[in-house]
């Protein structure tokens, strides 16, 4: 329709007018060229224009773009550093795409309460390399921490490889400062470790963007161990492997990060970086140990004892704090490493519990065989996250469909054992039909309702993270799950 | 794990009488053993009863992840966990002889613990609730991280009931420190809070810090080398009968607690000096919780602690008319009536024990 499309045209550039009136000329981008930065996360399969780009750097500029916005009716998609791995960022293309690249001061870190406050758009790791002079860090590390930003992780609720023993963000931030849909400014939680009301700050952290934009964060600070030590066991079977994750958890100890990787993850990253991993292994698990000093050496002892006794063919405590790095440098680069030795690779994202994995990964390998396509797994073995990449050749007719349908099919395998479709990377665009499967209609509409308790007219970041239930019957008429419609009270088209 | 016989699922049976209440517009008050019936506002509603439906559905102690029904007492779930050598870690004050897990995590209390290793909300992985339509909703999971859909399961901790009623909550748990000793030292409060908060600076396996009656108690979990290393750190003299002095304090009956009058918690950040409100002051969690009783005027003692970036709690007795919790600005209030009437549509249930517009 042409006609409407001058309209668009019209109203969009009448939106754009209004947005350089609100800020510098060069925090408005509106050409196709300053716009394809912004076109996709790092999930690069799903790719958008947005209509504009806006940067602002003040709470104020936040306001008014979202106050214009909601006057006049236009969604605005959030973004961090881009590096989210489910599509949360992915513009629409009559969309306001509002980047918080600019937020990137440190406004205060305050040893004595363990706490620091900061811009949403601080990278990860610059706040530990900043409280470090305290001897202070901020537990989250995700695996993209040198990248990610601060804002995103709470949009995501970010996890890393020392969940089991530091939590999630959820569980190390203390207050946001969010503007709403309606361009208002909130303060939720606060300075002190609880706030009255309702837990605000736990709706708002891996609400994806959809609930508010965030322009604050305050992060706690934990005291730096005064040492940490890793274990690498290997074994000649990922079965062994899984119990004797079980096994160090029963015998009361608590790793600070408990990683697995399976037989493929381990030669693409022994290749790529030399870390010093047993090639002909099937699995091996690297055990980070921290605390003091006298307690590392205590939990070593028991940890080695515990990784023989469940089987382990080798088990190798990092000689120096070099080989410490160099241990996790392997498993850092996992997913690098697996990107060398094929064109493309699409990693997923469950959680189950950590009981089912030696039945999880026997199916995975065996679709591995019915779809042809190979998969390497890591996984976050203490806290039952797995990893799971399927290499493809997005090149070759049908390829990425047939990994899209595969890696569907492991998502609903992770929720018929007891688990959930994400652990970390968020639902995004990627995962919004596995919601389907996930939660009923009756909780999908308590989400919907959540939304609208925050964002009313539906503004912020709209289509992602929550499925229409429209959506979820047209999808449920394509996956029957359990022999049984996952909505059976909705019409079928 | 072989269910006991007092067992019962009643799931059923509360949603029945939630969705009569639903439409016949019957207010209720969601009612466990009664142990911290004393916060909040009183709330008119006819009793729903909880109790019986009780059982802890599934425990593997090498998943540390424990689910059970809302009914189940807490001690049931702590001589549970104990057999494993697991804990709750933010160790729950029960407050009664059958507090329930439903109470425990609709009031989100947290012990000694909860500075360094977390609190209520922070342990709850999934629940499944009634909401105000008689719906049965399901969120979170009984796995460690799961970020599907929003988190409406921690939402549920602190809400008091208004939002839902819980029916089953699945907790994160773990092993229990396998040595602990308290050290403990006369100072002054400033003294006081100054060395407790030096401890988050540094890498101690600290966990619990009080200070009361001119006497400073820190306590040091952790392995038998850890404790015994973190000991020669800490200045101050062992505490016989430590655990005694802990649990008394998690329960509120130390002597401090049996004053009379109107008792606040006062939460502020943990390095806040002594606060000039005369009465008479218990801090635990650090500095981070501060308990005291007090006949200056609530309004003033609320705005004094708001005015240092705290909150206000009138715990226990009266307080006049003041509110209970401190009260929220106004963006905040919206959003809070727009979720109570997203869960509860007719406002019936706990209603007005948290705030009188939810």
């Amino acid at each position: 329709m042409p006609h409407q499309h001058e309209n668009n045209v019209a109203l969009n550039s009448g939106l754009i007018r209004a947005l350089r009136n609100l800020l510098p000329p060069e925090s408005v981008l509106a050409d196709a060229e300053d716009l394809r930065p912004f076109e996709c996360d790092g999930l690069a399969v799903y790719r958008q224009l947005p209509m504009v780009v806006v940067l602002p750097e003040t709470i104020e500029q936040v306001q008014s773009i979202m106050r214009l916005c909601h006057a006049q009716r236009v969604p605005v998609v959030a973004r961090g550093a881009g590096t989210g791995l489910s599509g949360g960022a992915l513009p629409l293309a009559d969309g306001v795409l509002l980047s918080l690249a600019k937020f990137k001061r440190i406004l205060n870190i305050d040893p004595d309460n363990a706490m620091a406050t900061v811009q949403p758009g601080v990278r990860n790791l610059a706040i530990s390399e900043a409280a470090a002079a305290y001897g202070m860090y901020y537990a989250p590390d995700p695996s993209s921490q040198i990248a990610c930003t601060i804002g995103g992780n709470v949009a995501e609720n970010s996890g890393g490889v020392h969940c089991l023993k530091y939590g999630l963000t959820v569980h190390n931030i203390l207050m946001l400062k969010v503007i709403t849909a309606e361009g208002e400014l909130l303060t939720i939680g606060g300075e002190t470790l609880d706030s009255p009301g309702y837990d605000l700050l736990a709706l708002m952290t891996g609400s994806e963007g959809m609930l508010g934009i965030i322009v604050e964060v305050t992060v706690k600070l934990l005291a730096k161990p005064e040492r940490a030590q890793v274990v690498l066991a290997a074994f000649d079977d990922v079965g062994k492997a899984g119990e004797a994750v079980g096994s160090i958890i029963a015998a009361g100890i608590i790793p600070a990060g408990l990683e697995m990787m399976d037989r493929l993850a381990i030669q693409a990253a022994e290749d790529f970086v030399h870390a010093g991993y047993p090639r002909d292994a099937e699995a091996i698990l690297l055990c980070e140990l921290d605390g003091t000093d006298a307690e590392v050496s205590e939990y070593i002892m028991a940890v080695r004892e515990i990784l023989t006794d469940s089987g382990a063919t080798e088990v190798r405590t990092a000689a120096d704090e070099a080989e410490r790095q160099l241990f996790w440098k392997g498993r850092k680069s996992a997913f690098p490493a697996v990107g060398r030795i094929c064109p493309d690779y699409y990693c997923m994202d469950g959680t189950i519990p950590r009981r089912q994995l030696p039945h999880v990964l026997r199916r995975i390998g065996e679709m591995s065989v019915e779809y042809g396509l190979a998969v390497a797994n890591v996984f976050h073995a203490g806290d039952g996250n797995l990893h799971p990449l399927i290499l493809f050749d997005g090149n070759k007719e049908g390829e990425l469909h047939r990994t899209e349908e595969f890696g569907q099919r492991i998502l609903q395998l992770c929720v018929e054992v007891g688990g959930t479709i994400t652990g970390e990377h968020g639902v995004g665009m990627e995962k919004i039909d596995q919601m389907c499967v996930q939660f009923h209609s009756t909780e999908l509409t308590q989400f919907h309702a959540i939304k609208a308790a925050f964002d009313p007219s539906g503004l912020l970041n709209p289509g992602k993270a929550v499925p229409t239930l429209h959506r979820c019957a047209e999808f449920g008429a394509m996956h029957v799950h359990h022999g049984q419609l996952p909505h059976p009270e909705l019409e079928r088209f | 794990m072989p269910a006991s016989m007092s067992d019962t699922d009643l799931g059923m049976e509360l949603r029945q009488q939630v969705l009569d209440a639903f439409h016949n517009e019957i207010p209720l008050n969601i009612a466990g053993s009664g142990s911290k019936a004393f916060l909040g506002n009183p709330v008119q509603g006819q009793a729903i009863d909880v109790t019986g439906h009780r059982g802890i559905v599934e425990y593997d102690p090498r998943e540390l992840v424990l689910t059970a029904r809302s009914g189940t007492t807490l001690r049931e779930i702590e001589a549970a966990l104990a057999e494993a050598g697991q804990m709750l870690p933010f160790e729950p004050p029960h407050f009664g002889d059958n507090a329930t897990l439903g109470g425990t995590i609709a009031c989100a209390l947290s012990g000694p613990r909860r500075p360094y290793n977390g609190s209520a909300r922070d342990f709850v992985l999934g629940c499944r609730i009634l909401n105000g339509r008689g719906e049965i909703l399901r969120f979170g999971g009984q796995v460690m991280k799961n970020v599907a859909g929003y988190d409406a399961s921690r939402l549920m901790a602190g809400a008091q009931g208004t939002l839902g009623m819980l029916l089953e909550v699945s907790l994160k748990v773990l092993p229990r420190p396998a040595a602990s000793i308290t050290v403990t030292r006369v100072c002054g409060a400033a003294g006081a809070i100054a060395s407790m908060t030096a401890l988050l600076g540094k890498p101690l396996p600290v966990d619990g810090a009080c200070f009361h009656g001119e006497q400073l108690y820190i306590r040091i979990s952790g392995s038998a080398q850890a404790v015994r290393e973190a000991r020669g750190k800490i200045a101050g003299d062992v505490l016989p009968d430590a655990a005694a002095f802990w649990q008394a304090l998690r329960e509120h009956q130390l002597p401090f607690f049996m004053h009379h009058g109107a008792l606040y918690r006062v939460a502020v950040k943990p390095a806040t000096p002594p606060l000039n409100i005369d009465g008479t002051w218990l801090l635990d969690w650090g500095g981070a919780q501060r308990w005291l009783y007090s006949n200056e005027d609530p309004a003033s003692i609320r705005h004094r602690v708001a005015s240092v970036g705290g909150h206000v709690t009138v715990f226990r007795g009266d307080a006049q008319s003041e509110e209970i919790f401190q009260p929220l600005s106004g963006p905040l209030q919206t959003i809070h009536r727009r979720l109570k009437t997203s869960f509860d549509p007719k406002n019936i249930f706990n209603r007005g024990r948290l705030y009188d517009y939810l």
